[in-house]
């Protein structure tokens, strides 16, 4: 029960430091928007190779993807900040497991990126996408299981990391290619058969899949079945979230 | 000192023969020693002393190496999260989160340590109100100075009620006034409330203030160990300073005279040290004006600890230049709003 109440408790502060921060708000709306525009009109006469299916439209859903992957993996950084600042002693000396401290940071980063994925709907219409509310709601559930891995390989990365500077460096590492080869900007069927295996690793890719699959409706042919999707997607949370908690249960 | 292994149930705290090693380094060597409930404690000594090593293996945050400690009977390697419930740490570093405030945090604290929630509102308030911060307590945290940030973390050890609390370094970075403050809490505190206090510090005067016992710690091992009453008079003496003229001949004579205890030449004053400072006083005069010498001033003051600190390792406590690297960085936190 005191562990059920940590582990609200530091999901708790987790959104409540996100939703103070205006500029991270702010920087939420920007992004994808810069991505559905400028690339997204750039790239427009680019051929899907998909009936019926526009450049923009087709990387609608991808964009939410990467909104959620770059979003969550950010979220480490809290675990820095707060060695930075000094505030993880006091959570590390509370008598509570560090499983339910990285459980509540974790669920916490989710929510937040989550939240920032829910503002990408908001510019469905520029691509002329209709997204009604059942739509949205079936996403939820679907952007949440996504974050929950990706918070985890932030937290844990920034477990292991001394500088803010180093985390950064190593973020983008695994951020693009977690990006690129999910399919988001390009179906898989244009990658060249090599690129097309790494990309079966890649936990995104089933994500994708799955928001296409939820989104574009009857348009879009799904790669698996949602069912496959989102087991591959919970496959992945719960290998991260283990080794997560076993690499933040070691940081002093 | 010994001590038997079994817990004594009257001490709150018992420590025995715990170690700590950092790789080559022994930063804590072999450190025995019991509190009783209710007291104030402190651990007096140097930068890198050992003292913050001592405090995390006590609060649980960092292993022994060898040895064993109790708070209230319980082994604090043996059940650490059975401890955590005990104990309130103030550390010496800022570990509040700025971006909430000050109610927040300790709601959060409340919330982690269990507090029952039909409580929780009563006990924030009352502790608010010990430090004064209550009218303070809905604005954030990065808006507080260095002294109300501190308050704070004092207020957030309390909340749930800890039968032990460890400060480390309350006072390291703040200015003398808000120093004072923080004591006066501290000393009201340990008198309002049934809670043992363990304190660690190199300010002397803080130890002296506030701590019924002291055990002086140098390079991870007690030196002394007493009230601070007791170990300043143990020096048997008071210092007197003298300024004079022809300075060597008064020495010289004095050193004859037996009539003191120990005599050093500083920056061309004379240091006694004297069995009955007052009753000296006049003789000094007297031998002074026999030798025709003329004294400029003369001071007498009682032992101090760091007096005791000097006696016992032959160095200055405040003296090494290097080990106060750590405090400076706290300091510097401390700045960062």
């Amino acid at each position: 029960m005191s562990e059920a109440r940590g582990i609200y408790t530091l999901w708790l502060r987790e959104v409540k430091r996100y939703t103070r921060e205006k500029s991270r708000l702010i920087s939420s709306f920007i992004q994808p928007l810069l991505w559905l525009i400028i690339f997204g009109s750039g790239m427009r006469f680019a051929s899907t190779g998909l009936a019926g299916i526009s450049y923009q439209v087709f990387i609608f859903p991808g964009i939410v993807g990467q909104t959620l992957l770059f979003t969550s993996m950010f979220m480490g950084i809290s675990v820095i900040w707060d060695r930075e600042f000094g505030f993880l002693k006091e959570i590390l000396v509370a008598p509570i497991s560090r499983v339910s401290v990285f459980v509540g940071k974790m669920f916490g980063g989710s929510t937040d990126a989550v939240i920032q994925g829910s503002f990408v709907f908001v510019f469905s219409f520029l691509v002329s996408i209709h997204v009604d509310i059942t739509t949205f709601l079936f996403s939820l559930p679907v952007m949440l299981l996504i974050t929950f891995g990706m918070v985890s390989i932030g937290l844990t990365i920034a477990s292991l990391m001394e500088s803010l500077e180093s985390f950064g460096v190593i973020q983008t590492f695994v951020n693009l290619p977690l990006f690129f080869l999910s399919g988001a900007l390009f179906p898989l069927s244009f990658f060249p058969q090599w690129l097309a295996w790494v990309s079966i690793v890649d936990p995104l890719t089933y994500g994708v899949d799955a928001l296409r699959f939820i989104i574009l409706r009857g348009m879009w042919i799904p790669i698996h079945p949602l069912y496959f999707d989102l087991l591959a997607v919970a496959a992945f949370d719960l290998g991260m979230i283990a080794v997560g908690t076993l690499i933040f249960g070691r940081t002093r | 000192m010994s001590l038997s292994d079994s817990a004594n149930p009257g001490y709150m705290i018992q420590v025995n023969e715990l170690t700590r090693r950092f790789g080559e380094v022994l930063a804590v060597d072999k450190l025995s020693f019991a509190v009783q409930p209710g007291e104030v404690f402190g651990l007096l000594g140097p930068n890198g002393a050992g003292k913050t090593t001592t405090l995390n293996m006590l609060a649980t945050i960092l292993k022994p190496t060898a040895g064993t400690a109790t708070i209230s009977g319980v082994d604090v390697t043996r059940h650490p999260s059975q401890v955590r419930r005990m104990i309130g740490m103030v550390f010496q570093e800022p570990s509040i989160d700025d971006r909430l405030t000050g109610r927040e945090n300790l709601e959060m604290h409340a919330n982690l340590y269990g507090v029952p929630r039909t409580e929780q509102k009563k006990r924030i308030d009352e502790v608010l109100d010990l430090v004064e911060l209550t009218e303070r307590a809905n604005f954030l945290m990065r808006t507080y100075s260095g002294g109300m940030r501190r308050r704070l973390e004092i207020a957030r050890g309390l909340i749930h009620y800890p039968k032990v609390l460890f400060l480390d370094e309350p006072t390291i970075g703040l200015d003398p006034q808000t120093r004072e403050h923080i004591w006066t809490y501290i000393s009201a505190l340990s008198k309002r409330e049934k809670i043992t206090i363990i304190l660690t510090t190199h300010y002397m005067e803080e130890a002296d203030k506030l701590c019924e016992r002291v055990a002086i710690v140098d390079y991870g091992k007690i030196i002394a160990l007493d009230t601070p009453r007791r170990l300043k008079e143990g020096l048997e003496g008071d210092r007197i300073s003298v300024k004079a003229e022809a300075t060597p001949e008064l020495a010289a004579k004095l050193n004859q005279s037996n009539l003191v205890k120990d005599l050093k030449e500083e920056h061309g004053e004379l240091k006694l040290v004297v069995k009955d400072g007052d009753a000296m006083l006049p003789r000094i005069v007297e031998i002074a004006a026999s030798l025709g010498v003329h004294i400029e001033s003369m001071s007498i003051r009682e032992p101090t600890l760091e007096d005791v600190f000097l006696h016992f390792t032959g160095r200055e406590i405040r003296g090494e230049g290097t080990s106060e690297y750590h405090g400076l960085a706290a300091i510097k936190r401390r700045g960062i709003k």
